[in-house]
């Protein structure tokens, strides 16, 4: 630990040595520069960038070339009516088509909106974005690694698990015994295989999104849209399979003073928050966890280029530390990957108990 | 705010996309999974259980053999014992009898013997006799040969009676 700790710490003199050289040359080169304000490195919305949508799959800039991959636009406007156009033809935001262009600035900074005369409106916007792509890849993926898994439990009933199938088959039975079984108990089987398909939708998503290469690398699972879409069908779930016993808790809580339930209704105001607060919970406890891994990543890459605006060498050094950095988090995020499914598929099932329970006393 | 304000578009594909896959995959793959897993898990409590009671009966029947066995050693230690005293039995018998039939013999053997020494005696008595009278004759007869010797006698004897 000590012999590594004074190697990073020869390494980052080294570099400070080294880019006290550079820094005479750098500081030329900026006063030269007449376009250094536009040139230079702004992390905060490089970070959203990387962590938000967008209607082209963007790869990597080199100068003037640009690597990305147009992905349809699909929007429908009154005025205009259906319109399904590669996302190529906005040439990377800065130039409309058809009317249609790619906001810059104001409340709806990054969609795209129509130009009506004067007006800018926005369209029905259902276009096929970096997400929507990023959710379609891993749904293939999901689909076709449990097809596989499922074949092979048909062609070899009642023998042991192979391959894929035996990496899998444990977390099968622990999404069906320890989180399904234990949290909602008799009628667990009716419930089990929504669970299984969010655990794994999350998982697969968290761990597509630690991957940095194309087509991974979207930040699915820390879109609000999509852990919003999930939240709700657990909502639903509850809200209709609920008995007599958990609505009654709500409207009339047992055991509670009359006086807190009439002439103000306190307790069901709460218990109806309450209701609501469990899923916007599980929307928001996904959405941070996963944006925030993706914010720390791209936040220490940044750093090298910070540095590196400062002095080459600096950047250099800097970017020793940020990789080291950067795995560490991986790491953790590969934790919080699996923590996150788990947590939301648990969270999940349990509201399903809750909302079946039996209260035969108080 | 972007961050945080859910892109109705995305909504739309994910709920669409995730709602077909949850189909799907409850239909081809979760379904079938879940069975088979039951059925296996079943099939391999049976099988347990089969085996346990394949062993508890083998144990029963291990038992079982011990009994049979330590009874048939039981029985032949058994016959084995009376066999010894029957045997037993029958020698001190046969020597009880050999010796009675002994002092018999013995006994029998001592009075013959006693009987034939009387009548022995008694032959040689009455041989005696006979001789002794044999001699007597012959001594008599010669003595009585001539009349003188007769009247010699005569007188002899007339001699030894004293007329009182």
């Amino acid at each position: 630990m000590f012999t590594k700790g004074l190697g990073l710490l020869t390494a980052l003199l080294f570099t400070l040595s080294v880019s006290a050289q550079h820094e005479h040359a750098t500081v030329m080169h900026a006063n030269d520069s007449t376009e250094s304000h536009e040139q230079k490195f702004a992390p905060g919305p490089f970070i959203m960038d990387h962590i938000g949508d967008a209607y082209e799959w963007h790869i990597l800039d080199q100068g003037d070339f640009h690597l990305s991959v147009p992905l349809p636009v699909i929007v429908y406007s009154q005025s205009s009516g259906l319109n399904v156009f590669m996302s190529s033809h906005f040439h990377h935001g800065h130039e409309s088509y058809k009317g249609f262009s790619i906001a810059h600035d104001g409340d709806h900074k990054g969609k795209v909106v129509e130009l009506v005369g004067d007006e800018e409106i926005v369209p029905l916007d259902l276009s096929i974005t970096k997400n929507v792509v990023s959710l379609f890849v891993s749904v293939i993926i999901l689909m076709w690694i449990f097809f596989s898994i499922a074949a092979r439990y048909k062609a070899n009933p009642k023998s042991s698990p192979k391959g894929l199938q035996s990496l899998l088959e444990p977390l099968i039975m622990f999404v069906r015994d320890d989180i399904a079984k234990a949290s909602i108990g008799h009628h667990y089987m009716k419930f089990t295989p929504y669970l299984l398909t969010i655990f794994f939708f999350i998982f697969f998503n968290n761990l597509m999104g630690l991957i940095p290469i194309f087509p991974f690398g979207a930040n699915l699972t820390g879109n609000i849209a999509v852990t919003m879409v999930l939240a709700v069908l657990t909502f639903l779930i509850t809200t209709f399979v609920g008995n007599k016993a958990y609505w009654t808790h709500i409207i009339n809580a047992p055991g509670v003073p009359w006086w807190l339930k009439f002439p103000v209704p306190l307790m069901p105001v709460v218990e109806l928050m309450g209701v609501l607060t469990k899923p916007f919970v599980l929307m928001v406890r996904l959405f941070a966890n996963i944006t925030a891994g993706h914010i720390i990543a791209l936040g220490f890459f940044s750093l090298i280029f910070i540095f590196g605006e400062i002095n080459v060498g600096l950047g250099y050094g800097v970017s020793i530390l940020s990789v080291a950095f950067t795995i560490f988090m991986t790491m953790l995020e590969l934790l919080v990957a699996l923590i996150q499914a788990y947590v939301f598929t648990l969270l999940s099932a349990l509201y399903f108990g809750m909302a079946m329970e039996e209260h035969h006393e108080h | 705010m972007q961050l945080v304000t859910p892109g109705i578009g995305l909504v739309f594909w994910m709920l669409v996309t995730f709602l077909t896959v949850l189909f799907l995959l409850t239909k081809f793959a979760w379904k079938p999974i879940l069975n088979m897993i039951k059925e296996r898990e079943d099939h391999i409590d049976n099988a347990l259980k089969s085996a346990n009671e394949a062993r508890n009966e083998m144990a029963k029947l291990q038992a079982d053999n011990e009994k049979i066995l330590a009874e048939a050693r039981k029985e032949r230690d058994a016959i084995l014992k009376e066999a010894r005293e029957t045997q037993d039995m029958i020698i001190a018998e046969a020597k009880h009898t050999a010796k009675a039939e002994a002092e018999k013999m013995v006994k029998a053997a001592q009075s013959a013997i006693e009987s034939e020494k009387n009548a022995a005696l008694a032959s040689i008595k009455q041989q005696i006799v006979q001789l002794s009278i044999e001699v007597a004759e012959n001594v008599l007869r010669k003595e009585l040969s001539s009349e003188t010797k007769q009247s010699g006698l005569m007188n002899d004897m007339l001699k030894d009676i004293k007329l009182n």
